[in-house]
């Protein structure tokens, strides 16, 4: 105990800190408020000082990072808003918090539900933001957002209705390109399978058909 | 037939002939273990330990039968040299349910029958200090009993019919205003109300208690550390009475962070789970994540495809050491180094951190494993940054933080010869993980009774020999790099395919039956109980947190030591408030 052990540790303290001057001056302006500047901070390799100046600098999200869900619409060429939602209620089912309200369509003519939500209520007071409405949403209707700086004055502000829950389809495919491009490949698959099946079935009834005018025709003979 | 089923046998022989007619097995569809009587209880539990070699009680917990009429208390014991666990259960009619306690046989059921008479209003009879842990006194009822409503009530589980198909939005609190919904006992009114003499001390700030018979004329003080007190991580409580400097005695109090997450869980869904546990320990979201999965698999009797089940040790390895990083940083400030050690050691830790968000979508609050196997593969790039991480970057800076600490004098004078557990009593306190582990007890369910595919690394399990708060900080070291070699192989063999097992479904229809899945989480056994009833919902949940039981033995480390060094000693325990209050 003869106090080398605590220089041996402040040589580690004083190591950091010349390497933190090393590396600033290699690296000059390009360390600090630069998007190339804060990657480098969250590498491996960095030397010295590792913070990141939040709110000047901002680190960017993964791909995967949730927050918040929003509805996805798509847009019509005719600039219509399509809502992919069709209210089946499994969101609302699978919700833990159970801070999501739907509000399904009826046909006011027949008095039948109607696949779309008449309004639907997210309240992010209570979203935990675990994604599981986006998980389980079988028509990718849902999907969690990436914006994070929610903080209001006001809580009331803070019960999302069906309009500002909505974000067109070109948001989600720029946040979220690899999930994005995944699903697009997976429904175009499914609707190659089900046109090639449309097809056999169309074919099989016409050779059905034909057998059976084949036979009639003997019939009549 | 195996050596050990030939053990078991011979157990059961032993138990059944002792005691015939007061243990019976229990022979429930889906359930294990023996049904003791009440009365037979303390003989039974004391053959288990000084005959059959189980010294060690890891969780007791109550069950709430109500359509029935009973209530039950589960006990899981383990022999310390490991193997698989002996479950053994009382029932008693649920209108009176006096139980004896096992306090005098296994010291570490202290708090947790503190907590069963608190949750569910089951006494044990001869404990000494039976009162509620985490509610307050003058709370009305149990509130893990079935027929308890809790202020918010709206339906027995999830979902709620309000939500969907007529889904009108409402505020909880609109429909049952504050001030309006708390509810007490008969004849108890907060304003007038006076702790009686048992509870004085806790309620009143600064207190005085007489030195009995001495000399000299000095009194003794009580000082409360905390609830908002930077030594107490969180918001938990030590009352210390102390004499001069020195502490001669101290009770944690705590419950400030209580939720009542059991109950939350019993009317969740077992998928609406998965998220709620990552709010247990939120320094190692992964590993309690992997605990509740292990359970409710066990019921469900799915098995997860090899990627997944590599993913998942990957995933644990890795919370295990930015927990244990973590933790010695939060120890070093504790000793009064000023945040220096706790940043660097955090740099480590955000690295990690990173990893988690990239492949789970949240730093802290992961909600990544499902039944099965877990909810998104790797992608590419990050499995990249986990291999520098594990080959390059971890082992460096673990060098770097051993340089930095281990042989300052500072850290050794203050950490050498304070709050000693010695093995006996870190077994009999049910002490977990590293605290157990630094007292000389080699035990680590990895190794014990290994789950998942930890059988298959080469891992040493860490011990160390002086149970003193110096090896509570050598132990995580030593962790860190144990887990480093797990990943490390984990990394090389990890195969390719499919992650989940089958097409993953919202609801589960889960079997009957009980299950208590175990894992070895940063701060010591995590365990979780589950009892289902073949219903979508748990009929009971229940988390083994190692947090809250390794604070039993927080006194009997802390007497006789100064006041200062308290605060070092529950450093070197290592809890997360979130999962000692629930
Ligand atoms: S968002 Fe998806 S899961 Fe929810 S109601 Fe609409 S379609 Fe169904
Ligand atoms: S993220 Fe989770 S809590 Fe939030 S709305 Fe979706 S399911 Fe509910």
């Amino acid at each position: 105990m003869d106090g080398s052990g605590i220089l041996k540790g402040l040589g580690v303290t004083l190591k950091r800190l010349i390497d933190t001057y090393v590396d600033d001056f290699k690296r000059g302006k390009s360390r600090y408020y630069t998007q190339e500047g804060i990657e480098y901070r969250r590498s491996a390799e960095v030397k010295g000082i590792f913070t990141v100046q939040y709110p000047e600098e901002k680190l960017p999200v993964p791909e995967e990072f949730r927050f918040v869900p929003f509805l996805v619409y798509e847009e019509t060429p005719e600039g219509e808003q399509k809502i992919r939602c069709t209210s089946c209620g499994i969101c609302t089912k699978v919700c833990p918090a159970q801070c999501i309200w739907i509000e399904r369509t009826t046909d006011p003519k027949t008095g039948r539900p109607r696949p779309e939500p008449a309004d639907f209520h997210i309240d992010i007071d209570l979203c935990m933001n675990c994604g599981l409405c986006a998980e389980y949403c079988p028509f990718d209707a849902i999907k969690m957002d990436h914006v994070y700086e929610l903080a209001t004055y006001d809580r009331s502000n803070n019960v999302l209705d069906l309009q500002r829950l909505l974000k067109p389809v070109s948001y989600y495919a720029e946040i979220r390109p690899n999930n994005y491009q995944r699903e697009e490949e997976a429904r175009r698959k499914a609707e190659e399978a089900k046109r090639k099946a449309a097809e056999a079935r169309a074919k099989a009834k016409a050779a059905r058909e034909a057998a059976k005018a084949k036979k009639q025709e003997a019939k009549k003979e | 037939m195996s050596e050990q089923t030939v053990m078991i046998q011979n157990e059961e022989e032993v138990l059944l002939s002792r005691f015939p007619e007061v243990v019976k097995k229990d022979e429930r569809k889906g359930y294990e273990g023996y049904i003791v009587e009440a009365k037979a209880l303390k003989d039974f539990a004391t053959t288990l330990r000084d005959e059959l070699g189980y010294d060690y009680l890891s969780s007791v917990t109550g069950v709430d039968y109500l359509p029935e009429g009973k209530m039950e208390v589960v006990y899981h014991a383990y022999k310390t040299t490991g193997g698989p666990a002996l479950v053994f259960k009382v029932q008693v009619p649920r209108e009176n349910p006096v139980v004896p306690s096992l306090v005098p046989i296994y010291p570490g059921a202290d708090f947790q029958e503190r907590e069963a008479w608190d949750l569910l209003g089951i006494k044990f009879e001869g404990h000494p200090n039976l009162k509620r842990i985490l509610m307050w006194e003058g709370f009305h009822g149990h509130p893990l009993r079935k027929d308890w409503r809790e202020p918010f009530y709206e339906a027995e589980h999830k979902p709620y019919k309000s939500r969907f198909p007529n889904g009108e939005f409402f505020r909880a609190e609109d429909r049952n205003p504050f001030g309006k919904n708390v509810d007490y006992p008969a004849g108890f009114d907060p304003e007038t109300w006076t702790p009686d003499n048992s509870n004085a001390l806790i309620y009143e700030g600064l207190g005085r208690v007489e030195k009995a018979g001495d000399d000299l004329p000095t009194e003794q003080i009580v000082v409360n550390l905390g609830p908002q007190h930077p030594s107490t991580h969180g918001v938990f409580r030590m009352v210390v009475t102390l004499d001069g400097e020195t502490i001669v005695d101290l009770e944690p109090v705590m419950g400030y962070l209580h939720r009542n997450h059991e109950k939350i869980g019993e009317r969740n869904t077992w998928l609406m789970n998965m998220p709620f546990t990552d709010r247990l320990d939120y320094l190692a979201p992964m590993s309690n994540n992997f605990g509740y999965a292990l359970a409710v698999e066990k019921l469900l009797g799915v098995k997860p495809p090899e990627r997944a089940e590599y993913i998942r040790v990957i995933m644990a390895e890795l919370t295990r050491i930015q927990n244990h990083i973590f933790a010695i940083g939060m120890f070093l400030n504790d000793m009064g180094a000023y945040f220096t050690p706790s940043l660097y050691a955090i740099e480590e830790r955000e690295l990690i951190l990173d990893i988690f968000e990239a492949v789970a979508g949240s730093r802290m609050m992961v909600n990544y494993f499902r039944f099965g196997g877990v909810a998104r593969d790797i992608p590419e790039d990050v499995m990249a940054k986990i291999r520098d991480l594990a080959f390059e970057r971890l082992p460096r800076r673990i060098d770097e933080l051993d340089r930095y600490l281990t042989n300052s004098e500072i850290v050794r004078i203050r950490g050498e010869g304070v709050g000693v557990l010695t093995p006996e009593q870190a077994i009999a306190y049910s002490a977990a993980g590293p605290v157990l582990r630094a007292s000389g007890v080699p035990y680590d369910v990895r190794r014990a009774d290994p789950y998942s595919i930890y059988d298959r690394f080469d891992f040493d399990v860490a011990v160390r020999y002086h149970g003193d708060v110096y090896d509570r900080y050598l132990i995580r070291m030593d962790e860190v790099r144990q887990s480093i070699r797990i990943i490390q192989q984990a990394l090389d063999q990890i195969p390719e395919g499919p992650i989940v097992a089958g097409k993953q479904q919202y609801q589960h229809r889960v079997p009957a039956g009980e299950a208590y899945g175990r894992v070895e989480g940063p701060k010591g056994e995590l365990g979780f109980y589950v009892v289902s009833t073949g219903k979508t919902n748990p009929w009971r949940y229940h988390v083994r947190a190692p947090s809250f039981i390794n604070l039993t033995a927080l006194a009997e480390m802390c007497k006789g030591h100064k006041v200062a060094d308290a605060v070092i000693i529950l450093g070197s325990i290592d809890i997360v408030l979130g999962e000692t209050d629930r």
